[in-house]
């Protein structure tokens, strides 16, 4: 369904064969002793939309945490753009080209959405403590570019001019989701990590959602990791799936592939889900065997 | 905002500050007929209610501003040049510095420093070495001199140039800002403000015991003793100052009042007064938005720290000892307590609550106040009561207004509305806050 949005965009690449972006091998985190994510290898190509489904506590937002270098794996090996970033610090991964939005939402409360946006612009700031008080002529213009970039991304992600100045919480549930995703965009990443982004969020806005990381890939050439648990969603953009349950990588492939897999839907629905499972089907509206 | 509603604000701005620079000589020419204290205290207040009536305007703002600051140049001018007035406000300016320092380190940064007389310490402790005939064998007991004049120069000991002393202490309290950092790095909250607490006694233990510890057959510090006399702030092209003459100490001290509300102004406003509000408000947010968490904190600690420093130096200099009991840990609770009653992270709210409690303790307590128990036949000095007064200050203002006299915006959110890390979640929370904030 997403031919036509795929071919434009990746076309010099060969669509979905593009090199990987993202690369991680038996990556695996220990929480004392339990094995929170057990060695995940996978790949992301480049301008890609790729999904990471999986029950509650199946490790999804700890493998994120290690990809953005909140966590560092107890084993394995991640790479971004051909570089190690194994246990690399956060800001310097985010200043690499890793952006990332928080499961739940985290902005800065007390700061305006525009504020908010200037932050993620903090990794390409040049200006340091001296640069910062005596407020040399180039840094005037930084802070000049930067305020004007923060507005044209808020624009962007679709919060109106007048919700600039207002603080990030008096902002409504969705433009407070949007925000994130303007403050991620703001730093320019090749990579974006969404973690639930349509928590919360009606069909309508799910839907408006989907078109929008596909705008984002297409226009802007990014890659996108998503963890969802909206199947609509999941189904209707990614191009490729990987299922984690209980911190193993259960099963990957297109979603038609992951779909008809026996284990996802024993991970999802239990052993004699079977009638579940069909309902499930039916209600999403894509007449889908499982 | 348009280009034209800027230009007017530039308009109006200019018409404020033109029309004060016109209006002042003939006000104060009207005053000097009258009684002049009075007419200052006068003056004060005005500006001081223009500036909390019409906060949300900036022109207004900025136009009080300047002029509360030509007020603080203008005032020892009407006073006796000896008086205690003066002495009072050299003394409370010298404190400003120090809070507008530990702002930037708790206000701005959301670090609770309760060692912060680590600082002043040591800013007081390079004044005693370079400015004193403290080293006594320096330039082998002849003393040893670079840029003073007569009399520093021909006495034993080192004698430098103040403003070189400055630098010195600067570059040492950075040092040590950035060494009280490194151990809080992976700390939160309670445990950052007692390893602080903590180096300021360290700081304190070294002071007092420094006349036993010998380095190459000098001690660090004279102990309780104290290092005295220090020489008095020798500037270029002035004649040295002197303890009768309170009016330059007076500018040296607004001086670096001025300087360091610039510096807390241009860092407010600026990536690194971002990156601070955001690591306070949430640090794993912060990292993840690419703001470096080891470096932002430690250029807060560094900047704070150097505050201390200069206004360490200048304190020795001006109170021409540098004696351990200065350096009690009552002192950082001082200086926090300046900040809070103020308010955390407000720079105007920061200058006045140092003023506020440096009079208190300077002026009102012991001067004005302190023999009102004997008045009532009680049997003690009220000065002995100064910091049971601090502390019932304060516990009055956390209940009545805990955001500080002058809040800073932010702060009062987190503190009157119960904002702050990971409260954007749902809809119904952010609009309860929205009722509470209108009721």
């Amino acid at each position: 369904m997403n031919d036509e949005a795929t071919t434009p965009a990746t076309s010099s690449d060969g669509g979905l064969a593009g090199s990987p972006l993202l690369t991680t091998q038996n990556v695996t985190k220990v929480f004392g002793g339990l094995v929170a994510v057990e060695d995940i290898t996978f790949q992301i190509p480049e301008r890609s939309i790729v999904s990471i489904i999986g029950p509650n506590g199946a490790g999804k937002t700890t493998f994120f945490n290690m990809l953005t270098g909140l966590y560092k794996p107890t084993y394995g090996r991640i790479s971004f753009n051909g570089r190690n970033v194994t246990g690399r610090r956060p800001d310097l991964i985010m200043k690499d080209g890793v952006a990332r939005t928080f499961q739940n939402i985290r902005l800065f409360a007390t700061m305006s959405a525009l504020e908010n946006v200037m932050v993620g612009q903090n990794a390409r700031m040049k200006a340091g403590l001296f640069g910062s008080i005596f407020h040399a002529p180039w840094v005037t213009r930084e802070e000049k570019a930067v305020d004007q970039k923060a507005r044209e991304t808020l624009s962007y992600v679709g919060i109106p001019e007048s919700q600039h100045e207002q603080l990030s919480v008096n902002l409504s549930y969705g433009d407070q989701r949007r925000l994130e995703i303007a403050r991620a965009l703001a730093s320019d990443p090749k990579l974006l990590l969404l973690d639930e982004p349509t928590a919360g969020m009606n069909p309508q806005e799910s839907a408006s959602l989907t078109t929008f990381m596909r705008r984002l890939r297409d226009e802007r050439g990014l890659t996108i990791l998503l963890i969802e648990h909206d199947m609509q969603v999941v189904m209707g953009v990614s191009e490729h799936i990987t299922v984690l349950d209980h911190g193993q990588q259960i099963a990957e492939g297109s979603p038609e592939e992951v779909r008809q897999n026996p284990r996802v839907v024993e991970a999802y629905l239990g052993t004699q889900g079977g009638k579940e499972a069909e309902a499930g089907a039916a209600q999403r509206g894509d007449g889908g065997q499982v | 905002m348009s280009a034209a509603a800027t230009a007017i604000r530039g308009r109006v701005e200019n018409r404020t500050l033109i029309a004060l620079l016109v209006a002042l000589p003939a006000i104060l020419w009207v005053a000097s007929e009258i009684d002049m204290d009075l007419f200052m205290a006068f003056v004060l207040w005005v500006l001081i209610a223009l500036r909390a009536l019409f906060h949300e305007n900036r022109a207004v703002a900025r136009g009080t501003i300047a002029a509360l600051a030509a007020w603080a140049i203008i005032l020892p001018f009407f006073q006796d040049p000896t008086a205690g007035f003066i002495e009072d406000a050299t003394l409370a300016l010298a404190y400003t510095v120090f809070a507008l320092g530990l702002n930037i380190i708790v206000g701005f940064a959301g670090l609770l420093d309760l060692g912060y007389v680590a600082f002043f310490a040591l800013g007081s402790l390079t004044a005693g070495w370079f400015m004193s005939g403290f080293v006594a064998s320096a330039g082998g007991g002849e003393g040893w001199s670079f840029l003073v004049g007569e009399p520093a120069s021909t006495l034993p000991g080192i004698h430098m140039n103040f403003l070189l002393v400055i630098v010195i202490a600067v570059i040492v309290t950075t040092i040590a800002g950035v060494l009280i950092g490194l151990p809080t790095l992976r700390l939160r909250g309670d445990y950052i403000a007692i390893v602080t607490l903590a180096f300021g006694e360290i700081i304190y233990r070294v002071v007092l015991n420094g006349d036993e510890l010998v380095i190459g057959g000098q001690e660090i510090t004279n102990g309780r003793q104290g290092i005295t006399p220090v020489d008095k702030v020798d500037l270029p092209f002035l004649a040295p100052f002197e303890s009768l003459e309170l009016r330059p100490w007076y500018f040296v001290a607004l001086a670096f009042v001025f300087i360091a509300l610039f510096v807390n102004y241009r860092l407010r406003d600026s990536r690194l007064g971002r990156a601070w509000i955001a690591l306070r408000e949430d640090e794993v947010a912060a990292a993840s938005m690419g703001v470096p968490l080891v470096r932002t904190k430690l250029l807060a600690y560094g900047t704070g720290a150097a505050f201390g420093g200069v206004g360490g130096a200048f304190l020795a200099s001006y109170l021409n000892t540098v004696n351990a009991d200065q350096f009690q840990f009552s002192f950082s609770i001082f200086v926090l307590a300046m900040v809070i009653l103020g308010g955390i992270g407000s720079i105007e709210g920061v200058v006045l609550g140092a003023i506020v409690l440096s009079f208190i303790n300077n002026n009102l307590i012991p001067d004005v106040f302190n023999d009102y128990p004997s008045k009532v036949g009680l049997d003690f000095d009220l000065t002995e009561l100064s910091f049971g007064i601090f502390g019932f200050l304060l516990v009055i203002m956390m209940v009545l207004r805990p955001e500080g006299l002058i809040p800073e915006r932010r702060r009062q959110m987190e503190l009157v509305q119960h904002l702050g890390a990971g409260t954007t979640t749902g809809v119904g929370e952010a609009e309860e806050r929205t009722i509470e904030a209108r009721a």
